[in-house]
């Protein structure tokens, strides 16, 4: 469970997010809906700690990410998965080795249940023989998809998606949304 | 010195950074071999040419193009001017890539996962940098050497035999631990600027270009200062 208390941000003087508080429950998808510009994504980046806020407080199942020490919130941050407006696909890496990139660093599996792993995820957002290629020769519903797969590929506790249809056709809004709800957590 | 000081908190394993270390000593030595060569032995060659123009007087021995051609070399050219080279290539290329990366949520994805992304993405860039720039500048001073003579005894400048004998004349092993002293605090200096100027870019590809430009602009800025202050200090 999360749970965020009074969580304000303001950039300048001009006051994006003022005093949001709410319980995202185990289990359940939980959406954040706005007009554009008002504050989603600064809100969704202050609950992972992209973002430090000028007020409030988060907490993971009851630990204190907002302030926790460097440590504590490398600790929590990777029980997290989060897909980010732009796939942030690294673009010297190829499809494989994005997927792969979280479970290089945070785990010792050997590289046999690595491919298997990256391979599984791949295939539960559609993705089958891309895994050589890079991120610059795939279209950008595919590069949403990889960056679903790199998120779910460790298992998170939490997983986040930011605006994870903007810019897509309606039918690979549908296919991700599906992939999202249905077949999400792994 | 914050941004230097958060390179060695959190770090991942040192498989992590040798493997990285790698593949930047790589990116940043030996793809700039090339681009070394052809500059070092350019400016070995018209150093000779030049030094010979203005050494006229038959009182001076024609082996004295080639001493002076090495003092100027080992001294100034190798380090200091490839440092300027080294900032065009290399700062720009580190600061783009660091832009890039920030502008297009990379570095929030390494974040988000965890990880120290200032240690894992400029600690193996920094180390790259102090690594090879040292080994850069040798190999440039060689080449302008070679261009040197190359030039000279072509065009019938000076002999081999005098050029030989003038890069052995008088020579001052402490020259050279002073180059290399010079190769490792510039190689420091242009690696961390640019990137922390690359790291904290904030915008979009116009801000990602601006970047780049100040990165080159401030590391050769530090490079030329640098340069004096170690020039008093331990000559």
């Amino acid at each position: 469970m999360i749970e965020i208390q009074n969580i304000s941000k303001s950039f300048e003087d001009k006051q994006i997010i003022h005093n949001i508080s709410g319980i995202f429950e185990k289990g359940k998808t939980n959406l954040i809906i706005g007009a554009s510009g008002t504050g989603k994504s600064v809100l969704l980046k202050s609950i992972v700690g992209l973002i430090q806020p000028d007020t409030g407080t988060v907490f993971y199942d009851g630990r204190n990410f907002t302030d926790a020490d460097k440590e504590m919130k490398a600790e929590i941050r990777r029980e997290i998965g989060m897909l980010f407006q732009g796939g942030a696909l690294f673009d010297s890496k190829s499809v494989e080795q994005n997927v792969m990139f979280p479970l290089n660093i945070l785990t010792k599996m050997s590289p046999t249940e690595k491919i298997d792993r990256v391979n599984f995820c791949l295939k539960r957002v559609g993705l089958e023989n891309v895994n050589n290629k890079m991120p610059s020769e795939i279209s950008g519903g595919m590069k949403k998809r990889v960056g679903i797969a790199r998120a779910i590929v460790n298992n998170p506790n939490y997983l986040f998606c930011d605006e994870p249809n903007s810019g897509l056709d309606p039918q690979t809004s549908i296919l991700i949304d599906e992939q999202m709800i249905s077949k999400l957590p792994p | 010195m914050i941004f230097l000081g958060s390179l060695v908190v959190r770090r991942e394993s040192l498989g992590t950074y040798y493997k990285l270390v790698l593949e930047e000593c790589i990116l940043v030595g030996v793809k700039s071999l090339f681009l070394f060569a052809l500059v070092s032995t350019f400016i070995g060659a018209v150093t000779t040419v030049q030094t010979a123009y203005n050494l006229v007087s038959p009182l001076v021995p024609n082996y004295i193009i080639s001493n002076v051609v090495r003092e100027m070399t080992i001294l100034e050219l190798a380090p200091t001017i490839m440092a300027l080279i080294f900032a065009g290539k290399v700062g720009s290329s580190m600061s783009g890539n660091l832009g890039t990366m920030r502008i297009t949520e990379q570095i929030d994805a390494l974040e988000v996962m965890g990880i120290n992304a200032t240690s894992y993405l400029v600690l193996p860039k920094i180390i790259a940098s102090i690594l090879m720039y040292p080994m850069l500048v040798i190999f440039s001073g060689a080449c302008a050497l070679g261009g040197g003579y190359l030039v000279g005894t072509l065009t019938g400048i000076i002999s081999p035999t005098d050029y030989i004998y003038g890069l052995r004349y008088a020579f001052n092993e402490y020259t050279v631990t002073f180059a290399l002293t010079k190769a490792l605090v510039f190689g420091f200096l242009i690696s961390s600027i640019s990137c922390f100027k690359g790291y904290y870019t904030k915008g979009g590809a116009f801000e990602v270009g601006v970047a780049s430009t100040e990165a080159v602009t401030t590391s050769v800025m530090a490079v030329l200062i640098a340069d004096y202050l170690l020039a008093q200090l331990l000559l």
